[in-house]
Parts: structure tokens; sequence; C-alpha cells
């Protein structure tokens, strides 16, 4: 934020915010490992660990209010994503995709916490990431369930297809699989929380600036601040989405290397 | 990958950052094995509570319905077996009940008919008896009767003869 202030004063007039408000000074020994975005990770991990571990740690039966909101989440998704989708075996997977849906989560909604307000996600290589991730496991599941060959060959021949339509189909299952998938998880997330933020900064920084201009600019800029906080729950909704989204899509490719069919 | 450092230069938002990379391994890392350990089971443990809670409440309350039922079945049974019974008590007792009149009833007739049977034989044999001395006594007055008349109208013998006769024939015939 320091750089956004300076720019703003050097130039006198507006500078529309960019891609460049993204990048923050390393506030310690220059290091790249002390930066804002970093140290947001760090902290969702530990206020993550914290909250859950509170929030199980009696595992009553009838549970108090923090406990029954511990469950509600790690509920959500793992009855409503990972049961509902990966079917029979899907405990063996709860795990990872409870940690991915609160990791997404939290620093999504990082971007709209007062002083924190910076959506970690908007930095593309925590989705690389975690669609690394992702990409690693399901791949891994299908192998090992169906053998390395017959893995293979499911993905690049598609059963139950006739022989002319391999021309087209095979070069675009093998894109599929090895890069499209990957790629547009991480790719989705990322642009849902690049884009939101840089909007909250176009009218907030915008009201901010039209307050300085003459009176007539003053007067419109209350409705700049006002747009800003509607687009601030706009992005809560939006924050949440994307987390679930990951998750979901995460355990519809790890429900499909385990189906037997493609 | 770019460097932090440049942050005033137009720097491609696509392009990963190395230590951002190994940050989000590591701190995605940390966090799956803390909730997978510590977080994970004690949920799970919990809804795996409160499922046998619930359903170790369910059976139970039909293992109680059960036992009632059953209960209930053993009673009605005892009590419709108790009411046979009596109804069974009953019939004997009545049955008994018919028999001891009917016992009692032919006693007394028997004893009735020894009693006049009795009667009959004790004015029989006091008619003998009344007949007996009838006759002594009839046999002394006619003879008293005889002596009277012989001594009195001895002149007569035949009428005298005559009368006798036919008091001993009236006699005889009485």
């Amino acid at each position: 934020m320091r750089s956004l202030h300076l720019l703003r004063a050097e130039g006198g007039g507006f500078v529309p915010p960019s891609s460049n408000d993204f990048n923050f000074p390393s506030f310690f020994r220059n290091s790249e490992y002390f930066t804002k975005p970093i140290l947001l990770v760090f902290l969702s991990v530990l206020m993550i660990s914290i909250f859950f571990i509170m929030a199980s740690r009696k595992a009553a039966i009838v549970p108090s209010k923090l406990q029954f909101a511990g469950e509600s989440i790690y509920g959500f998704v793992r009855n409503d994503l990972a049961k509902d989708i990966i079917g029979h075996e899907f405990m063996r997977f709860v795990p990872y995709l409870f940690t991915l849906f609160v990791f997404i989560l939290t620093n999504n909604i990082f971007g709209i916490v007062p002083l924190l307000q910076f959506p970690t996600m908007s930095h593309v290589s925590f989705p690389y990431v975690l669609a690394i991730f992702t990409f690693a496991i399901f791949h891994y599941i299908g192998i090992r369930k169906q053998g390395i060959r017959k893995y293979i060959k499911d993905i690049m021949f598609m059963p139950g297809v006739p022989k002319a339509a391999y021309i087209l189909l095979t070069p675009i299952e093998i894109a599929t699989y090895l890069i499209t998938r990957p790629l547009t998880l991480a790719l989705r997330l990322f642009a849902n929380m690049f884009a939101g933020h840089l909007l909250l900064l176009v009218f907030i920084l915008g009201g901010d600036h039209l307050l300085k201009g003459v009176i007539g600019l003053k007067l419109i800029s209350p409705f700049a601040f006002a747009f800003g906080i509607g687009l601030t729950f706009f992005e809560f909704l939006v924050q949440c989405l994307q987390a679930y989204i990951f998750t979901l899509l995460t355990a519809l490719y790890i429900a499909g290397a385990l189906a037997d069919e493609h | 990958m770019h460097s932090i450092n440049l942050a005033a230069e137009k720097i491609n938002p696509l392009l990963p950052h190395t230590a951002e990379l190994i940050v989000g391994f590591v701190a995605f890392t940390l966090l799956f094995l803390v909730l997978r350990s510590k977080v994970v089971p004690m949920f799970e443990k919990a809804f795996a509570a409160r499922t046998e809670a619930i359903q170790g409440g369910i059976e139970k309350a039909e293992k109680a319905q059960l036992e009632a039922e059953r209960a209930l079945r053993q009673y009605t049974e005892q009590l419709s077996k108790a009411r046979d019974e009596a109804h069974s008590l009953r019939e004997d007792a009545r049955a008994q009940g018919v028999a001891i009149i009917e016992e009692l009833r032919t006693k007394a007739q028997e004893e009735a008919s020894r009693i006049t049977a009795a009667a009959h034989a004790s004015i029989e044999a006091e008619r003998q008896a009344a007949i007996t001395s009838l006759r002594t006594e009839v046999g002394t007055i006619a003879v008293e009767l005889a002596s009277k008349i012989v001594g009195e109208a001895l002149d007569d013998q035949a009428r005298a003869s005559r009368v006798v006769d036919r008091f001993l024939d009236d006699l005889e015939i009485h």
C-alpha cells in the first residue's frame, strides 16, 4: 500500500490501479520471504490451525458453539463435497479436501478483512501450488487404481468411441488431463481474486481521489465509496464461491480417476 | 520468475514467484498435516460418537418396546389362563353342589321310607298284640258271659248253646 500512495502523490493526476499494485516490498532485510502475501499465508495457517484445534478438541456429542461452527465447515466439505461426489472411498480424501477448502477460503477472505485487505490467492504462485497438488493427487490415484498402462490408454483412447474420432479426441483428452485441468483450476481462482481486488481498488482509491478534487467531484466521491462497499459484499460471495469451486473440481477429478470408465 | 524488488516495473502477474511457491508448498503441507492429525480424527470421533449415541438410543428404545410387548402378551396370557381356571373351578363347584344335593335328597328319601316302614311294622305288631289281647279278653268275657248265661238260664240249654255258638262265630268272623 505504501507504493500506491507514493505513486499517487508523485503523479498528481489519478493513476488507475494496475497489476503493480499487487506487488509488495520486502519489509525485512530485503528478503523475498518477508512480504505481505507470505505473511498472510502463514497467518492463515496459524489461524485455521488454532480455530479448528480449539473447535475439535473436545469432540463432544453435544457440541459447543465453537465446535458446532467448526463441525459445520468440516461437515460441509466431508458430506456435501467428498461423500456425495467421491462415494464410498471418500474418507481418504477428506483431509486434503478439507485443508484445501479452508486454506483457500481463509486466504480469499483476507481480501476484505480490515487491515489485512489482500487476497493471497491473487498472487498466482499460491493457486499454482494448490493446482499442482490436485493434479498430482488425481493422476496418482488414477494410476494406482487402474495401473499406469490402462490409465494412460483410457485417457488417450477413450473407450466406446469410433476409431476415427480419436484423431480429434486424443489430443483434446491429453490436453485436458495434462494442461487444461490444472491450469484452469489455478487461473480461475487467481483471476477471480485478482480482478476482485482490482475492482475494489478502483472504487476505493477512485473515491479517495475524488475527495481531493473540486467540490463537484467531492459530491460524487460518496457514491464511489458506497459502490466499493457494495462490491465488498459481492467479493465475499465470490471468495466463498471460488473456494467451493476449487474444492468441488478437485473432488470431481478424484472421483473421475477412481471411476473405472472415464 | 520475477523479483519483487522490481516492483516499479511492469510484471507479468501470471508468472509464479519462487519464494511464494516454496512458502505456499510448505504452508499448505503444514496445514494439511495439522488438520489431518489433529482435527479430522477428532471431528470423526465426535460424529461417530453422535451416530452411536443416536443409534444406541433408538436400539435401546426398540428393545424396551419389545420387552414391554412381551410382558404384555405374557400378562394377557396369564390373565386369560386364570380366567379359564376360575371358570372351570366354578363349574366344578356347581357340579359338586348338585351332586351333594342329589345325594342328600336320596338319603332323606331313604330315611323317610325307612321311618314309614318302621311305623308300618310297629302298627302291625300293635295290631297283632291287640288282636291277641282281644282274643284273650274275649275268651274271658265269653267264659264270663257263658257262666252268666249258664247260671241264669240253665233251663233253656239249647238256646244257650246257640247263643254261645253265634257269639263264637261272630268272633271268628271278626
